[in-house]
């Protein structure tokens, strides 16, 4: 069967980010950019479905901007064997990206979505459920082990109760979490032989999407410093300083 | 009247001669020697080899490089921060390498850098091998010198000089799981190299080698030695001649290993060869052109090393300016400190600058140039930048900076051998005063038109 496996170019997890002056976003100049980490866990699972010999294609495709290429070059290092490169020039919410992503699906028709559970700059952990909904196909989302069993998929899931394990049928979409792989590094050959795997250029007209944004940033800006604690001499002044000072109760 | 005239002839024509003499050269009087020298010089340094010699030369900053090579560069960094650095300190201690990463660095393709792909090898540039290089020595500069003889002194030597019978039966081994070793220094010929005092008999099918060598990166662990041996003594230097042996070839011993001030965890054996019989077919190259192999192996080894030096100096600097930010004293952080800037920003300046000549070489040897001078003077700055910036690093450390367990002072200690390994400081001076000689056509074999 054929795997479907998207990535997303962030700023790298390890960088310290600044807020831009004027509150419109965050300063990207300079910044190091690398691949989503739960989007690398999602190329891994379907690498390994494809060593296990279950996936008979690993299509990698990523929706950003031109240096998106970088990403889509290091998923094909790990073992993807082809690329989409959707290049846009903003950031589009997982609503727009969902959509653009459901017209690739009907291009490509394959039979399993992997996709990171959500990406590390804005946290919104809503691309793989909207995909599915557009597509009308269930979904297992928080993967923390998926097992292909004859024409389902068990997929296992971190939930806020536990562990829970449900069984879909294919065609279906995977969100990744951080327990279901660790992923590899390329090796030099592999880095090297990705040069020659094709990545195919897309607009977002190609594939019938209409870039409107519903939703506008307005502002960003720093969360208030941390301020230093209190000791208290008692519960009540501890229940005191929770009802006026911290007004949590 | 006239006499007053005659008076301001003579002082004009005097000024106006002392005037011409002391404008542009390139209005003075022909004959004059000292401009037309001047002229001749001039007219030399103008046409740099770029552009005298490729019309396909492209333009760019020497510092760019393609995603391919971000890519590889991010990969090495990874890799090196999982696998490595939490041997490095270890390893040193202990001063040998883990076996366990002698096997990570074959398997990420490491050891076969640029080795063509059809001998199982990486297929990459020499600019690209001293990426990896570099990021590697970032982390441990020890490892990356195992890394850099493997790659730019034996792998290197093989692909330019090897007949295809070698290259089938040694490329993929190098590449796979056997180290290699380059041994040219001996006891009484270190600069003096081709005073080397090994000799190989020649008998009807075979040689047989009789001698010792000294200082051998890498030989503790390597399956395959590339050995300079004199053949025709009476012929001097032009009876040097290049030879591929085994370990277990009987006759040969790896002997004292050295236990030494820096990059403790690569090691430095004594060889002995007694009696050695090596197959005419483990010839490289041709008989007594051993002195021409060694010499460009080594100009072009001289880029690898300038890259693991840099990678010293980065990685030195990546451990202390954390630490600056972090660290306060008198209510500030130490980084903020003006003198301290002003320190900090000169260290970054002589990296930067040891970068761009590494790497503008190794672009250079890429694109065919000759880079005998390049080589040098990238190998030298970069080990005079890296001893200055370890050193440095350790002083805005303080006491941090003088225990084991920050990991800074390992790089010091590390920094030394870059002055002395492929061509001592004085060495690279002399190629490079030589180069210029030459390039000036002051050289005694240059003669003036």
């Amino acid at each position: 069967m054929k795997v479907l496996v998207t990535v997303k170019r962030v700023v790298d997890y390890a960088v310290k980010v600044r807020v831009k002056p004027d509150g419109s976003g965050v300063d990207l100049s300079n910044t190091k950019m690398s691949m989503n980490p739960f989007c690398e866990i999602a190329v891994e699972e379907a690498v390994r479905l494809k060593e296990a010999k279950v996936a008979s294609e690993v299509i990698v495709a990523s929706i950003g901007p031109s240096q998106s290429s970088e990403q889509i070059r290091t998923a094909l290092a790990m073992g993807a064997d082809r690329g989409i490169h959707v290049e846009v020039e903003k950031e589009l919410p997982p609503l727009v990206i969902s959509r653009a992503l459901k017209s690739i699906v009907l291009k490509e028709k394959p039979s399993l979505v992997i996709l990171g559970k959500q990406a590390i700059d804005d946290d919104c952990n809503q691309t793989g459920q909207m995909l599915a909904q557009f597509l009308d196909w269930p979904q297992g989302t928080f993967a923390s082990k998926v097992k292909v069993v004859g024409e389902k998929l068990q997929v296992t899931r971190e939930v806020d109760r536990g562990l829970e394990t449900l069984e879909l049928r294919l065609p279906a979409v995977v969100t990744c979490d951080l327990r279901l792989n660790e992923p590899r590094y390329a090796t030099l050959p592999n880095i090297m032989k990705a040069k020659k795997k094709p990545i195919e250029k897309l607009g977002l007209k190609d594939l019938n999407c209409e870039p409107s944004y519903g939703l506008q940033t307005l502002s960003i800006f720093e969360p208030p410093k941390r301020q230093g604690g209190n000791k208290v001499e008692s519960v009540a002044e501890l229940i005191e300083k929770l009802r006026n000072e911290a007004k949590v109760i | 009247m006239e006499k007053f005239s005659s008076v301001l002839k003579t002082t004009f024509h005097l000024s106006y001669a002392v005037t011409r003499f002391l404008r542009s050269p390139f209005d003075t009087p022909k004959g004059s020697l000292r401009n037309s020298l001047w002229l001749d010089c001039h007219r030399k340094l103008v046409t740099t080899k770029a552009e005298s010699s490729n019309n396909s030369w492209q333009p760019g900053p020497c510092l760019s490089f393609s995603e391919d090579e971000r890519l590889l560069k991010d990969a090495v960094r990874k890799i090196s921060q999982t696998f490595i650095a939490p041997k490095v300190r270890s390893m040193d201690e202990k001063g040998e390498m883990d076996a366990e990463l002698f096997k990570e660095l074959f398997g990420n393709g490491w050891m076969g850098l640029e080795i063509p792909v059809e001998y199982d090898g990486s297929g990459l540039s020499f600019t690209q091998a001293c990426i990896v290089i570099e990021e590697i020595a970032q982390v441990d500069p020890s490892t990356a010198a195992a890394v850099d003889v493997q790659n730019t002194l034996v792998n290197n030597t093989l692909l330019k000089w090897a007949n295809s019978k070698q290259k089938e039966k040694y490329l993929p081994m190098l590449c796979k799981d056997t180290v290699g070793s380059f041994c040219l220094s001996e006891a009484s010929s270190g600069s003096d190299a081709f005073a080397l005092k090994c000799r190989a008999t020649e008998k009807d099918d075979h040689f047989v080698l009789e001698g010792s060598k000294l200082w051998i990166t890498n030989s503790m662990e390597a399956g395959l030695f590339v050995v300079f041996a004199n053949c025709a003594p009476e012929k001097g230097y032009k009876g040097i001649t290049a030879f591929i042996i085994q370990r277990d070839t009987p006759g040969f011993y790896i002997a004292k290993k050295e236990d030494k001030l820096g990059i403790r965890s690569s090691s430095t054996c004594e060889l002995q060869f007694q009696g050695v019989k090596v197959p005419k077919e483990n010839v490289l190259g041709p008989v007594g052109s051993g002195y021409k192999i060694a010499i460009e192996s080594l100009n072009e080894g001289r880029i690898g090393i300038a890259a693991q030096m840099t990678g010293l100096a980065q990685g030195a600097l990546n451990i202390i300016f954390p630490y600056l930010h972090e660290r306060k004293q008198f209510g500030k952080r130490i980084g903020d400190f003006q003198g301290v800037q002003f320190q900090y920003a000169e260290a970054f300046i002589e990296l930067e600058a040891a970068r761009a000549l590494l790497y503008n070489a190794a672009r250079m040897k890429d694109a065919g140039f000759d880079i005998k001078k390049e080589a040098a003077m990238a190998k030298y700055l970069s080990a005079q930048v890296a001893e200055r910036i370890a050193s440095r690093s350790i002083d805005w450390a303080g006491g941090m900076g003088f225990v084991k367990e920050f990991g800074l002072e390992k790089y010091y200690r590390d920094t030394k051998i870059g002055h002395i390994y492929e061509g001592t400081d004085n060495m690279q001076l002399q190629t490079i005063a030589k180069e210029m000689q030459k390039a000036y056509g002051f050289d005694r074999k240059s003669h003036h038109m």
